[in-house]
């Protein structure tokens, strides 16, 4: 049991921008750390650097009170379970567990032991005599992790473990892994892509951006407040929609949707901008006819043509394209190329209930929660309005309908 | 149903042409006497006189000694170098690698023929001639480049996260070599060790200009100088048994390891 503290940590292959630049994170003893980012981030790196698979560039590892900087992976004392799982083919499942026992000179009755508490924690115990090209992928999974679990290792490290399973059974390990991990109580630092895994797994989640830590809080806090374009678009899913809004002069927001009235304390903060990018996740908007009086006349209430219904029984997605100025769309474009996704239009994803007969095509009612929204910075992506509750009053709803020139363009 | 009965009379004739030297090989073993001139395939009477000649003739056994520990010494030494050589080869980035691996194709490529002259010489003023060590330096270095080749395609097809977690479980990189690596390229370790000791084992250039005496000279050579039990009569027959006799641990070998020499062969071209 140990904390792990990154100081500064620099990592450089050659020329070039830095793979890991200048990352410290405070891991606490027991913590379920999770690092995440889409491919290429450097989020692997930082945690093959911590295991001592990858030098150091510059900067400090200290595990517990020891610094590591120097010492060989061996002498780290930590337990991984690899992306492809790098279990030993020639060995039997028993053998496979026994490994890291084996190099230790431990006696056949305690290696017994230890694996046959490792194996029936994991369920794996008739699995014990077979070969891991006889298993599964959620066996010899578990196999990796039973690996790890016999070591008495100080932390665990995971390097996207459950990535190459499918996706009901990547749902049953997480939630084995969670389980764990509490039960065990040992500090664990996973890295992944995916956010579900991320949100749901971590006690705190650090979120990477081209080897740079944007930011590290809990879920809820990630979710909630993100501290920039990058976070806000990155974390949820579907993801947060991204509108233009211009400041006007008498201290209202504008968007393609309709005016909103600003607080005075988020209209000194957006003070100097004149554009702005909106942030408001799927689930803020309603349908307006759900909503009583009072409800309706705190947020922005707006007409709108919806494009495509997804309906996934549990709720449903409609898509509301807009037009976007260039200043925009171009951070916009740059986001989504970041985030491995390929933004095609500019457009309104909401999430509304299943039981809401929408049709695709047609034009429907919304109502929007401003006090919830976030605005960023377009061109540095700083969000605004961080670490503040409500953002906006709306003015007066208005009747401009979206979406219907560009639907009328695309179908002619 | 006529092409698969065409390919099995194409594929017997195949067999047939490249058993037939063996068999008659065989069957001229087994035949005594002036019985070789019975203008037979078969013999008359099947006798084992042959291989009693054969067995009691020092030239033979001495022979069959040198063969035997010559071919097995050159094969331990050069597929253990190779085993190291292709290793780091395949996993470390040195300067000159590209060197190194172009220089063993090379070598390879030299005709034997081509390098007695300059090896007689030198091994007669180094006094390495008509030894063991003599045979064993060639055989090594005319078969480490193949090895090495071989070895690293296997090694690079092991994926580095198996040391690397080795590594983590707490293993010292000659550790993870040992008891990970060399354990997952067994299959490559016995392609490279098996085609090192036929090379030694069939060798005749190397065997015939490079030794004087039965100290050191292996059978492929020895054999040439056979001169069967009778100053008046044709060894052939028992030319024919030891011929059979020094086949036999070639075939053994290639029985036993069949299976991993197939696997050998092939998983180094295509993944899975």
């Amino acid at each position: 049991m140990a904390s792990i503290k990154l100081e500064h940590v620099t990592k450089s292959f050659g020329e070039g921008r830095p793979a890991v630049d200048d990352v410290s994170l405070d891991i606490a003893d027991k913590e379920f750390m999770i690092l995440v980012g889409p491919s290429g981030c450097g989020k692997s790196t930082v945690l093959r650097m911590i295991v001592g698979l990858e030098d150091i560039t510059s900067g400090d590892v200290t595990i517990g009170d020891r610094q590591v900087n120097d010492l060989p992976p061996r002498e780290r004392n930590l337990a991984m379970v690899f992306q492809n799982y790098a279990l030993y083919p020639h060995l039997t499942v028993y053998e496979n567990i026994a490994f890291p026992l084996r190099l230790h000179r431990t006696s056949d009755d305690e290696v017994r032991e230890r694996v046959s508490k490792a194996a029936e924690m994991l369920e794996l115990t008739e699995f014990l005599d077979r070969k891991p090209s006889q298993l599964s992928g959620g066996q010899r999974q578990r196999v990796a992790m039973g690996r790890a679990l016999v070591r008495e290792a100080d932390a665990f490290l995971f390097d996207e473990p459950l990535s190459n399973l499918d996706a009901k059974l990547r749902g049953q390990m997480r939630t084995e892994i969670s389980r764990l991990q509490t039960r065990l109580g040992i500090t664990t630092v996973y890295v992944t892509h995916d956010q579900i895994e991320a949100m749901t797994l971590g006690d705190r989640v650090a979120v990477l951006r081209k080897g740079v830590l944007q930011q590290v809080d809990a879920p809820r806090e990630l979710y909630e407040q993100p501290v920039n374009l990058f976070v806000a678009g990155f974390i949820g899913s579907p993801p947060m929609n991204f509108l233009p809004a211009r400041v006007t002069e008498s201290g209202s927001l504008e968007l393609p949707i309709g005016d909103i009235k600003l607080t005075p304390d988020v209209a000194s903060r957006v003070s100097g901008h004149d554009l702005l990018i909106a942030g408001v996740r799927p689930e803020h908007f309603e349908v307006a006819s759900q909503l009583d009086d009072d409800r309706l006349a705190e947020g922005l209430q707006f007409t709108a043509h919806v494009d495509v219904i997804e309906w996934l029984g549990s709720e449903q997605f409609a898509y509301i394209p807009f037009e976007a100025p260039d200043e925009v769309r171009e951070p916009l474009a740059e986001l989504a190329k970041e985030l491995d996704s390929e933004q095609l239009r500019t457009q309104l994803v909401v999430t509304l209930d299943a039981e809401n007969r929408l049709s695709a095509g047609s034009d429907a009612d919304l109502w929007l929660d401003p006090s919830r929204m976030h605005l960023f910075d377009p061109a540095t992506g700083d969000n605004l309005t961080h670490g503040h509750g409500t953002t906006a009053e709306s003015t007066s709803s208005t009747d401009t309908v979206i979406g219907s020139e560009a639907a009328s363009s695309s179908s002619s | 149903m006529r092409s698969r009965l065409g390919w099995a009379l194409a594929g017997l004739a195949i067999v047939v042409y490249t058993l037939l030297p063996v068999v008659w090989i065989i069957s001229l073993s087994f035949k005594q006497g002036d019985d070789i001139n019975n203008k037979k395939f078969l013999p008359t009477d099947w006798s084992l006189d042959s291989y009693r000649t054969v067995f009691d003739t020092n030239l033979f056994t001495s022979a069959l000694r040198n063969s035997i520990g010559i071919s097995l010494i050159a094969t331990v030494a050069s597929v253990t170098l190779a085993t190291l050589a292709a290793y780091a080869i395949a996993r470390l980035q040195f300067r000159g690698k590209k060197l190194v691996l172009s220089t063993a194709l090379a070598i390879a490529m030299f005709p034997t023929i081509a390098l007695v002259g300059p090896l007689f010489d030198m091994w007669r003023s180094l006094g390495l001639y008509d030894t063991w060590i003599g045979l064993i330096i060639p055989y090594m270095s005319f078969t480490l480049p193949l090895s090495i080749w071989v070895l690293s395609a296997f090694f690079r097809e092991i994926p580095w996260e198996m040391e690397q977690a080795a590594q983590v479980d707490g293993a010292t990189p000659w550790q993870a070599f040992r008891k990970v690596i060399v354990p997952l390229a067994a299959p490559g370790v016995f392609t490279a060790g098996i085609l090192t000791f036929f090379f030694a084992w069939n060798d005749f250039v190397f065997g015939i200009s490079l030794t004087a005496t039965s100290r050191a000279r292996p059978v492929p050579a020895a054999l040439a100088f056979f001169t069967g039990e009778s100053f008046f009569q044709q060894p052939t027959a028992a030319i024919s048994a030891a011929a059979v006799v020094v086949t036999i641990p070639v075939v053994a070998l290639v029985l036993v390891f069949q299976r991993k020499i197939v696997a050998g062969l092939t998983s180094g071209a295509v993944k899975g």
